[in-house]
Order: structure tokens, then C-alpha cells, then sequence
């Protein structure tokens, strides 16, 4: 029903092209929902190569799917959250230097380059792994990133309080009861589930940038960090819209389309940030 | 019964033993300061005592439900996340509007919730830190360094203020500090730590200490008459009029 072949007639295709680009919307809004408020997280406790180095190794976890017949789903949910689990247990140890999160975030992309080169068939379909193909996604998919998104948008409202007070500081996150290590857990396998998520939406190499760009615009005009999480949300949704639009408009690459837009609002919200007094 | 106490604690990291055999126990009511010089141990008491580092032998004893008002060292709180000074009382405990505005009232902080945390003067930031403190009813205050980065006049008011919430709350204060003149006159009772407990007592028996003398390098009388100087000028002004702040700064000039 939803495949989309060149013999239908006008009206059906119509719909059909009404249909997939509904699609898409709901994709991007959907990202959008769990790459809010995660990403401020990611901005707050600066985590962007933490993100790259988990969003690149999602490329391996295609390639490893692809060869053992599973699900894309699991293999870059499996790599991605063993990926984050590396880091975050890295970083725990005090080594979340620049160059050894850089060195991990460069060869989990090359790694898994290297990998699906090995897979037979698969390489004209690279380029939608790299930057994702969300002008393809199915109703399957669209209940995998919602379900998805739903499922990091809980977590980031019922570890809210406890997220927040263990980034503030883990001494007092500790007196308060807290533990400031259950916490960056939940940050980890949020992570592993947005980069499963975004993979087809923006593909491996931007699956940060949309973490990021987002919540860096926000920051330029929230107060509390509420305010930048809801910001952030809303960024990333004009985003992936906006993005959408000028791929059809300009039949340019949907991915890099979408952080294309967040860039522009990031430049936009620094800039209304500045002329905003105090 | 003692509200935290410390038998007999020792705490490693690594190969290395930061504390040797401490014991300790804080009393409702009074102000305890730990004084040691940079690397001493203070502040892993201070985490050990509040159960953030574990002890690799000894134990810590807290009362029943003992409630701890805790101002760790050196928060700052990053640019990059938005953070009015309302805002952070609520972590990570909500509090109503109400509790929110007698507690920065109470560190003379009225008015400025709305202010971003980035914007707050030295002085303000660590006043904010103890109004959040406060807002759990403690028993006990625990401030490590709460004055570092402050000049001398922001210093003695802050230790004024942590007098006046005692006097006002009855809560007893924990505190570690490295400087030692102002707040030792804010003190009921000192501890010299560096690694173990070098000596404690009165402010006025530990600073004729030659234990506390050596450990701060002050082998010479001079230096220690003038702060017996300073130190009886404030604690008698404190005795007679408690809040005669101008002669607490008199006081402190000398030194």
C-alpha cells in the first residue's frame, strides 16, 4: 500500500506523495521531542563527542546487522549503546579527554565504513546510512522512532529533578541521596536509543549535529533549563520542517537539509540573544 | 547524642591513605571548623562524614534521619545551562514560591530569583548556595570553603550570616577552611587536620598550639600576636555587642 511505484495514476500518487511527506514531518517532530532535551544534556555536560563517537558507531552497527541478518534496529541500537557504555564508563575514569573521545568518535565511523564495505549490495545505499533517508521511512519506522522518542522523553522527565541536580554538581546531587553514576547511565542509554532513532532520519554523521544545534539555539534565549529543553524541542521540529521544505523545494539531501535549517536558527537565536538586555 | 560523628575513620584512594584514624563528633548547635592547609584531607572528611567517599576503615555515624544542609566547594554552575537562582533551590526537591523567597531573604538575597546564577557577584553565588542548604530545615550545615574567592569584607560577613542561622535555627555548622583568622573567630571549636587530627580545641587553645603552629608555619611570636590580637578584639565585640559590624571589620583590618 505504501510502496511507491511510478504506474500509479495521478490522484493515488498524489496521495501517496502527500502520505510519505506526512511521514517524514512526523519523523522529524518526533526526533525532535527526545533530541530536545537530551541534547541540552549533551550541551550542559559537554558531551558532543561523546555523541559523535556513539552516533558514528551506529554505521558499524548497520554493517553488523546487514551481515548476521538482523533487524537495522537492533545492530545499531546494540553498537550504539555498547559504544556509549564505553565512553560513558571512560569518562566516569577521567578519561573523557578530547583525544581519546575524538579518537573513538573518528574510528567507530572508520570501522564501520571499513565493515559494510564487506557486506555485498550494500553500497549505494551508504550515502542514506551517512545521512539519513527520511523521505523513505515507513509507518514501521514511524512507530519505531515515536516509540522511541516516547521512551526517552519519559525517561528525561522522570530522572528530571535527579539529571539535573547530578550536572549542577555531583557532590550535591550525592548529599541530596542521589547517585550522580545511576544518572549518566540513563543518559547513556537515552543516547543509544536517540542514535538508533535518528539514523533515518538524519543519518550517522549528523545524528549529533541534531542534538547539538537545537539546544545551543535555545540556550541563546532560555532563562531555566526547562525553558531550553522546550526551546530546544521546538528548534529541532522547525528544523526537520524547514529542512523537509527546502529538500523538496530544492531536491537537495533531506539530512543535511534539516541541520542546514537548525544552523540557520542557531545564527538566528545567538543573534537575538545578544540584542536581548541582561 | 552527637548528630554525625566519626570513629576511628581512615579513607584511601588508591595506595594512598588521605585519613588516618579521625575521629570526631559534631554536637547540635555549635560551629566546628576544620583547618588544614592545601591537601590536608579537609574536604574527603567532609565527603566522608556526608557518606560521598566510603571509608576503608572506621565508620560514620549519623543521627536518625539527621537532616544535612550541604554547600560543596567550588559550584559553578556552567554558562551553557540557563539557571536562575530561583530555579536552583529547586534542586532537587521542589520548594513552594513562599519557602523559596524567605530563604533568599534570609541571606539577603531578597528579590533577586529571577537573577541567571551567571550573574551573581562571589559573595551573592555562595549566599544563594546556603539559602538552598536552608531550605531543607537542616540540623546540620556542611560548608566546604563556603568563603573561597570572597575578599575579607565578603568573608567576615559570611561567617556573621552563618552565625545568625545558627542563632536563628539552632543548626549546628560543620565548615572547612584553610584561612584561618576570621574564622576561627566564628568558631566554637577547631580541628587542625593534615591527614589525621593534630590537635583541637578552643580557637584560642588551638592557636597556641605548636601543633597548629608548625602545621601553619607560624613559628614566629609576632605573627601570632597580632592574630591573638585581632581575634580577642572581635571575640570580645562579639560577646558585648554581637552585632557591632563595624568594629568586626576594625577587628579584621589588623589582621
Amino acid at each position: 500500500m505504501i510502496t511507491r511505484t511510478t504506474t500509479a495514476t495521478t490522484i493515488t500518487a498524489m496521495t501517496m506523495f502527500d502520505d510519505f511527506l506526512v511521514r517524514a514531518a512526523f519523523a522529524g517532530v518526533g526526533l525532535s521531542l527526545a533530541t530536545g532535551p537530551l541534547g541540552s544534556f549533551v550541551v550542559w555536560r559537554r558531551m558532543a563527542y561523546f555523541g559523535d563517537a556513539t552516533s558514528h558507531a551506529a554505521i558499524l552497527g548497520v554493517a553488523l546487522a546487514l551481515a548476521f541478518n538482523l533487524p537495522i534496529s537492533v545492530g545499531t541500537l546494540g553498537v550504539a549503546l555498547a559504544m556509549a557504555l564505553v565512553v560513558s564508563t571512560l569518562a566516569a575514569k577521567g578519561w573523557a579527554m578530547d583525544t581519546t573521545l575524538g579518537v573513538m568518535a573518528h574510528s567507530a565511523l572508520a570501522f564501520g565504513l571499513v565493515a559494510i564495505s564487506f557486506v555485498p549490495g550494500v553500497r549505494s545505499d551508504l550515502q542514506s546510512w551517512l545521512f539519513g533517508d527520511i523521505l523513505a521511512v515507513t509507518r514501521g519506522d514511524l512507530v519505531f522512532i515515536w516509540g522511541g522518542a516516547a521512551l526517552v522523553l519519559a525517561l528525561m522527565v522522570w530522572r528530571w529533578q535527579a539529571l539535573l541536580t547530578a550536572t549542577v554538581n555531583e557532590d550535591l546531587a550525592y548529599a541530596s541521596g542521589l547517585n550522580p553514576d545511576r544518572e549518566r547511565l540513563v543518559l547513556t542509554l537515552a543516547l543509544a536509543v536517540v542514535v538508533a532513532v535518528a539514523l533515518k532520519v538524519v543519518g550517522a554523521l549528523l545524528i549529533a549535529a541534531m542534538l547539538i544545534i537545537p539546544a545551543a539555539a535555545a540556550r541563546a534565549l532560555a532563562r531555566t533549563p526547562e525553558g531550553m529543553a522546550g526551546l530546544a524541542v521546538g528548534a529541532g521540529a522547525v528544523s526537520s520542517l524547514g529542512g523537509l521544505a527546502l529538500a523538496m523545494a530544492q531536491d537537495t539531501p533531506a539530512g543535511p537539509s534539516i541541520v542546514t535549517v537548525a544552523a540557520v536558527i542557531f545564527a538566528l537565536a545567538v543573534g537575538a540573544g545578544r540584542l536581548r538586555p541582561g | 547524642m552527637s548528630l554525625i560523628a566519626a570513629q576511628s575513620l581512615c579513607v584511601r584512594f588508591g595506595a594512598t591513605e588521605v585519613l588516618h584514624d579521625v575521629s570526631l563528633a559534631i554536637e547540635p548547635g555549635e560551629i566546628v571548623t576544620i583547618l588544614g592547609p592545601n591537601g590536608s584531607g579537609k574536604s574527603t572528611l567532609l565527603r566522608a562524614l556526608l557518606g560521598i567517599v566510603p571509608a576503608s576503615h572506621g565508620r560514620v555515624v549519623r543521627a536518625d534521619g539527621l537532616r544535612i544542609g550541604y554547600v560543596p566547594q567550588k559550584l559553578a554552575v556552567d554558562r551553557a545551562m540557563p539557571m536562575t537562582a530561583r530555579r536552583f533551590l529547586s534542586l532537587p526537591r521542589r520548594v513552594e514560591d513562599a519557602a523559596a523567597e524567605a530563604a533568599l531573604a534570609r541571606v539577603g538575597l531578597d528579590g533577586l530569583g529571577g537573577r541567571q546564577m551567571a550573574a551573581l557577584s562571589g559573595g551573592q553565588f555562595q549566599r544563594l548556595l546556603l539559602a538552598r542548604a536552608l531550605l531543607t530545615d537542616p540540623q546540620i550545615l556542611v560548608l566546604d570553603e563556603p568563603t573561597q574567592g570572597l575578599d575579607q569584607p565578603g568573608e567576615a560577613a559570611f561567617y556573621r550570616l552563618i552565625e545568625e542561622v545558627r542563632r536563628d535555627t539552632g543548626a549546628a555548622v560543620l565548615m572547612v577552611s584553610h584561612d584561618l583568622h576570621v574564622v576561627m573567630a566564628a568558631s566554637d571549636r577547631v580541628i587542625c587536620l593534615n591527614h589525621h587530627i593534630c590537635c583541637e580545641g578552643t580557637p584560642r587553645v588551638v592557636s597556641n598550639a605548636p601543633e597548629y603552629r608548625a602545621l601553619f608555619g607560624l613559628g614566629t611570636q609576632g605573627a601570632l600576636a597580632l592574630y591573638q590580637h585581632a581575634h580577642d578584639h572581635t571575640h570580645d565585640h562579639d560577646h558585648d555587642h554581637a552585632h557591632d559590624h563595624s568594629h568586626d571589620h576594625h577587628g579584621h583590618d589588623h589582621v
